[in-house]
C-alpha cells in the first residue's frame, strides 16, 4: 500500500468512506426500506407539523422586517428538517449549542416563539427566557460556538453525567479554526458531542464548491478521529436515523460524530441579502423540488396520515400560534435603562452605577 | 510547619491558590497547554494532576482560541475553569472567545447564563525571554464591558486575589507579572484569605505625591519612594491590582491629599490604562493638582527583544525624573 499523501487519493478513500444517507427521496418516496419507528405516526406527523409551523414563523419573521416591526433577520426557509430532529432527539437536559438559524430546532427546545422574535426584535431578553434551560443562546460570531459546545461536553464529562451537547453550524463555520480545534479535542477526548453541519450551500454569496476542496465537509471529522457521515438534510427519516444513532452513541460515552445535512438555503442569508445578486435561479428552482416540507407531506399522504382537510386545520392553527407570538413580541415592553448595566458583572461596579445616572441625565461625570 | 507558614514566591503562591481552589470546590478544573505531567512551564500547576487527577487537569492540544472557547462552555455549566495561557503573546487567538462570548454571556442572556471563569496569563517583560513573551497588553482586556482585570504585584497579593477570582462569577483575566514571579518570598496567610477585586492597595501612605502602579513596576517604584523619602519627599505608594473594575475613590482621595499624581505601567503609554487614570484625574481634580498627571510607561513600539527591553521598561531612573518633575525640579 502507498504511503503517499497524495491529496487526491485521500479525498478519494474518505469520500468512498464516508457513507451517505438517505430513506426518502425528493419525491416523497422511500429510496429503501424505512426503519421501524417511521410505524410511529405521532412522529412523523409531528415532524410534519413543527416543520410547517417553523415555515409560518420564519415567514412571519420576514413580513415583520419588511415591514419595520422587526431588525435583520436569517431566513431558515428550506432547512427546517435537521432542527425538529434534533430538537426532538434531545433530553430535556442535554444542551444545544446553536449557530443562528436554527429556530425549528429552538422551537422544540422549548423556546418561545415570542423570544426568538424578540432576540431578532433586538432586545437581549429573547435570548433570557425560561424555555431555553442551559442551551447557548445563539451564535453569530461565525463557528465559535463549537468551542463551546467541547467545553460543555468536558463539564458532563469531568461530572459523570450522561448528558450530550449538540452544536450546530453552516457550511461556511467548517472553514473555520475554531470548528477544527473543537473536532480534535472531541476526538482526542472522545467527547459527548455532536456536530451537525447544515449545508445549506451557501455562506452569504460564497457557495460550497469554493468553501472547501474536500469532496465533503463531513470528512473533516476524519481528521480528528471522530466518525462522520452525510446525510440528507431534507429527509427527516434519514436525519431521525442518524441524528438519534449519534446522539445515543455520545450519551453512552462512545464519543462524538460529524454529521453534514445537505439541505438547501431557499431564502436570502438575511432580510439585508438579495441572494439574486450571486445565485442562479435555475438552482433556487431545482432546490425547491427537494425541500423538506413537501416530501413530507407527499408520504403521508400515501401512508393515510395527512389529508387536505387536516392540512387546512393545520394552517390555521400554525398562524393563530405565531400569531399570538407576534401579539406578545410587539407588546413586550421595552426594558428599564438599568437593563443595559445591571448585567454586565453580579454585582454592578459603582463607575457603572454612575454612568448610568449619567445616561438618565444625573451627573455627567465621575 | 505547616505548608501555608512557609515563604512562598509568587509563583507558588499561585500555585497554591489554584490547590487550595480546587481541594475546596470540585468545579474547580485547570486547562491549558502543558499544564499536567509537567505542572506549566512556570510550574504554576505542579502537583496539581497528580493530586486531582487527569480529568482536572487537562492538558488541551495545543490550541488557544479552543482554551477560550471550552472555558466559556464550561463556565456556562456552572464549572469554575481557570485556563492558562502560557504566554500572553498567545492570548490573541482567545481574544473572540473572550471579548464576543465570556464578556458578554451574562448580558446577552440576562444572567441566565454566566461565565465564572479565569484565564490566567504570565505577561511582562525583565527576563530575556524570546519575541512574543513578553508584551503587556492588559488595557486590551481592561476595555472591554464584562471583563474584570486582575494583576498581582506580591506573593500575598496573588494568593488573595486569585482565590477571589476564581470565586468571583464573572469572567477574570488575571495577568501574573512573571519578572518577580521569584523575587519575593512571604508567608501566605490562611487558605480562607481573600482579598477584594475592586480595590487599590495602598502599599505606603504620604503626603506630597502620588505614584499609581501595578505588577512588576511595583518594586521599581517602591526602590524609587525609599529613595525620595530620604531626600524628604512623601510619596503615597498605590498598586492599582484591581485594574478593572477601577477603584478610583483610593486614587482619588489619594491624590486630592498630595495635589500630585504619577503613573507607572509598563505597557505602551497611548490609549492604556494610565490614560484612563490620568483622565479621571484630571477631571475630578483639575483645581486641586499642583502639576500635570505625569505617565512613565513602555513607549509605543514594539516591544523590543530581549538586548535592548531595558530600553524599554520604565526604570527607577525615570520614574524618579517624573516625581521629581512634578516638584518643578
Amino acid at each position: 500500500m502507498s504511503t503517499s499523501l497524495d491529496g487526491g487519493d485521500l479525498f478519494r478513500v474518505h469520500r468512498d468512506d464516508i457513507p451517505y444517507v438517505r430513506f426518502l427521496g425528493a419525491d416523497g418516496q422511500p429510496t429503501q426500506p424505512l426503519p421501524e419507528w417511521v410505524n410511529d405516526e405521532r412522529t412523523m406527523v409531528g415532524y410534519y407539523k413543527a416543520m410547517v409551523k417553523a415555515r409560518e414563523a420564519d415567514r412571519k419573521a420576514i413580513a415583520m422586517q419588511r415591514t419595520g416591526q422587526m431588525g435583520t433577520y436569517p431566513s431558515g426557509l428550506g432547512q427546517e428538517a435537521p432542527g425538529v430532529v434534533y430538537g426532538s432527539l434531545m433530553n430535556k437536559d442535554d444542551v444545544l449549542v446553536p449557530y443562528y438559524r436554527d429556530l425549528s430546532g429552538q422551537l422544540l427546545r422549548g423556546v418561545e416563539l415570542s423570544d426568538i422574535y424578540l432576540y431578532w426584535g433586538g432586545d437581549e431578553r429573547g435570548s433570557a427566557g425560561e424555555g431555553y434551560g442551559q442551551d447557548l443562546p445563539n451564535c453569530v460570531p461565525i463557528a465559535t460556538q463549537a468551542g463551546h459546545a467541547v467545553g460543555i461536553a468536558s463539564a458532563f464529562r469531568i461530572r459523570g453525567e450522561q448528558r450530550v451537547a449538540v452544536t450546530t453550524c453552516g457550511d461556511g463555520a467548517t472553514s473555520k479554526g475554531d470548528f477544527l480545534e473543537a473536532l480534535n479535542l472531541a476526538g482526542t477526548w472522545q467527547l459527548p458531542v455532536v456536530f451537525l453541519v447544515v449545508n445549506n450551500q451557501w455562506a452569504i454569496s460564497v457557495p460550497r464548491q469554493i468553501q472547501c476542496g474536500a469532496p465533503t465537509l463531513a470528512q473533516k471529522g476524519a481528521g480528528a478521529g471522530v466518525p462522520c457521515v452525510q446525510v440528507d438534510g431534507n429527509d427527516v427519516v434519514a436525519l431521525h436515523e442518524v441524528i438519534g444513532s449519534a446522539i445515543e452513541r455520545a450519551r453512552k460515552g462512545k464519543g462524538a460524530m460529524v454529521i453534514e445535512a445537505i439541505t438547501y438555503r431557499l431564502g436570502d442569508h438575511t432580510t439585508a441579502d438579495d441572494a439574486t445578486r450571486y445565485r442562479p435561479n435555475d438552482e433556487v428552482r431545482k432546490a425547491w423540488e427537494e425541500e423538506p416540507v413537501k416530501r413530507l407531506q407527499t408520504w403521508l399522504h400515501q401512508r393515510g396520515w395527512w389529508s387536505p382537510e387536516q392540512e387546512t386545520a393545520l394552517q390555521e392553527q400554525v398562524r393563530s400560534e405565531v400569531q399570538k407570538a407576534v401579539e406578545k413580541y410587539l407588546s413586550t415592553p421595552l426594558p428599564e435603562t438599568s437593563d443595559l448595566f445591571d448585567y454586565h458583572f453580579a454585582e454592578t461596579p459603582i463607575g457603572l452605577r454612575q454612568q448610568h445616572e449619567e445616561m438618565q441625565g444625573g451627573l455627567s461625570h465621575e | 510547619m505547616s505548608e501555608a507558614a512557609e515563604k512562598k514566591t509568587l509563583i507558588e503562591a499561585v500555585n497554591l491558590a489554584l490547590d487550595h481552589a480546587m481541594e475546596e470546590d470540585r468545579d474547580v478544573v485547570v486547562l491549558g497547554e502543558d499544564v499536567g505531567t509537567n505542572g506549566g512551564v512556570f510550574r504554576a500547576t505542579q502537583g496539581l494532576k497528580d493530586k486531582y487527577g487527569l480529568r482536572r487537569v487537562m492538558d488541551t492540544p495545543l490550541a488557544e482560541t479552543l482554551i477560550a472557547g471550552m472555558t466559556v462552555g464550561m463556565s456556562t455549566q456552572g464549572m469554575k475553569p481557570v485556563a492558562e495561557i502560557q504566554f500572553m503573546g498567545f492570548i490573541f487567538a482567545c481574544m473572540e472567545q473572550l471579548i464576543g462570548h465570556a464578556a458578554r454571556m451574562r448580558n446577552r442572556t440576562r444572567g441566565r447564563l454566566t461565565c465564572p471563569m479565569v484565564v490566567r496569563a504570565p505577561f511582562g517583560g525583565g527576563i530575556h525571554a524570546p519575541e512574543h513573551h513578553s508584551e503587556s497588553t492588559e488595557a486590551l482586556f481592561a476595555h472591554i464591558p464584562g471583563l474584570r482585570v486582575v494583576i498581582p504585584s506580591s506573593p500575598v497579593r496573588a494568593y488573595g486575589l486569585l482565590r477571589s477570582a476564581i470565586e468571583n462569577p464573572d469572567p477574570v483575566i488575571f495577568l501574573e507579572p512573571k519578572r518577580i514571579y521569584r523575587v519575593q518570598k512571604q508567608v501566605l496567610p490562611d487558605s480562607d484569605f481573600r482579598l477584594p477585586l475592586d480595590t487599590c492597595f495602598t502599599l505606603r501612605e504620604g503626603s506630597d505625591l502620588t505614584l499609581v502602579t501595578w505588577g512588576a513596576c511595583v518594586r521599581e517604584c517602591q526602590e524609587v519612594v525609599r529613595q525620595l523619602a530620604e531626600e524628604g519627599i512623601s510619596v503615597e505608594l498605590i498598586d492599582v491590582a484591581t485594574i478593572k473594575p477601577l477603584d478610583m475613590d483610593t486614587i482619588l482621595a489619594s491624590v486630592r491629599k498630595t495635589g500630585r499624581c504619577v503613573i507607572v505601567h509598563e505597557a505602551a503609554r497611548s490609549f492604556g490604562v494610565g490614560a484612563e487614570i490620568a483622565a479621571r484625574v484630571s477631571t475630578d481634580l483639575f483645581h486641586e493638582l499642583h502639576a500635570p498627571v505625569e505617565r512613565v510607561a513602555g513607549y509605543d513600539i514594539t516591544m523590543p527583544y530581549y538586548r535592548m527591553e531595558k530600553h524599554y521598561l520604565p526604570d527607577e531612573n525615570r520614574i524618579r525624573q517624573a516625581c521629581l518633575q512634578a516638584f518643578g525640579n
